[in-house]
């Protein structure tokens, strides 16, 4: 194993993830539900009168987010896509599927579920961490792409 | 006006998570999958996300823990399954899959498409048809979400 010093912040990670643990803990607090976002956005597929007007505020603040960080702190955000088309379809249906299928994703398991030491999510959280170890593997280093 | 206030609150909260990602790195795939290539150039740093995020999480929802609903008022919506189940499994193993393929994972994608990536809105509506193909093909032996 070799450290990727150059791309490693470990200060700005451990300050955003607790910038995520906030989130999550007002959210719960004030809201009285499991901050996760494939859970949120799953429910808006089969609306409910009473709930996608909450739904869309959440997704909304989301998308808006890299707008109102320009705005506020002048900050964009880094997103470096380099996959294909292809692969970002297969990636999006495995995505969703999964997550729903599994009931949670990388909010609901892994920061929400583990915070309030679920079983359940403990053992969803290593299932996708190893699924995404293993799958970066294969396509890096066995395949090559 | 009481309901408009929760609106606006979760509308608030969004955007914190979203810059809780956008800070953390979580919204970069490069930097996801630096992280998820163990055995390559190997990028730490999503370790001290979730810890980050953990930290603070597990204050709040001992806080809840104590609780019978929310500070809002309303019933407090919080999963009691504590079976392990095979839809869980294999559902965050194929979820896992995907997120070693491109990086993306439903928050930090949702943060790239309002940063203007169109490779981020067609995997959202991926994403969705995804979503649709569980509830409506595999929803029958799994209920109540986690």
């Amino acid at each position: 194993m070799q450290i990727d010093w150059f791309s490693f912040t470990p200060i700005p990670s451990l300050l955003g993830g607790m910038i995520l643990g906030v989130a999550a803990a007002l959210y719960v607090l004030l809201h009285g539900r499991i901050l996760g976002i494939s859970g949120i956005v799953s429910g808006l597929l089969h609306p409910k009168l009473t709930d996608t007007a909450w739904r869309l505020s959440l997704v909304l603040g989301l998308v808006s987010a890299p707008f109102m960080a320009a705005l506020f702190f002048g900050i964009f955000p880094v997103v470096e896509i380099e996959s294909d088309w292809f692969a970002i379809v297969i990636a999006g249906l495995l995505v969703g599927f999964g997550a729903h299928y599994g009931s949670g994703c990388t909010s609901g398991h892994g920061i929400c579920g583990l915070s309030r030491l679920s079983p359940r999510s403990l053992v969803a959280t290593l299932s996708f961490m190893g699924a995404g170890f293993l799958t970066v593997f294969v396509l890096r280093h066995l395949i090559g792409v | 006006m009481k309901k408009h206030f929760g609106l606006l609150s979760q509308y608030a909260i969004g955007v914190v998570f979203g810059w809780g990602l956008i800070i953390s790195g979580m919204s970069n795939p490069q930097k996801v999958l630096g992280f998820l290539d163990l055995t390559g150039l190997w990028d730490p740093s999503l370790m001290f996300v979730m810890l980050g995020a953990v930290m603070v999480g597990l204050g709040g929802f001992y806080v809840v823990s104590k609780r019978t609903e929310a500070f809002f008022g309303g019933a407090l919506h919080i999963p009691s399954r504590r079976d392990i189940t095979k839809p869980l499994i294999i559902g965050s193993l194929i979820f896992g899959a995907g997120w070693g393929i491109a990086g993306f994972c439903p928050g930090p994608v949702l943060v790239a498409l309002g940063a203007g990536h169109l490779k981020a809105l067609v995997f959202v509506v991926a994403m969705l048809v995804g979503m649709e193909i569980s509830e409506r093909f595999f929803s029958a032996h799994k209920k109540a979400s986690s």
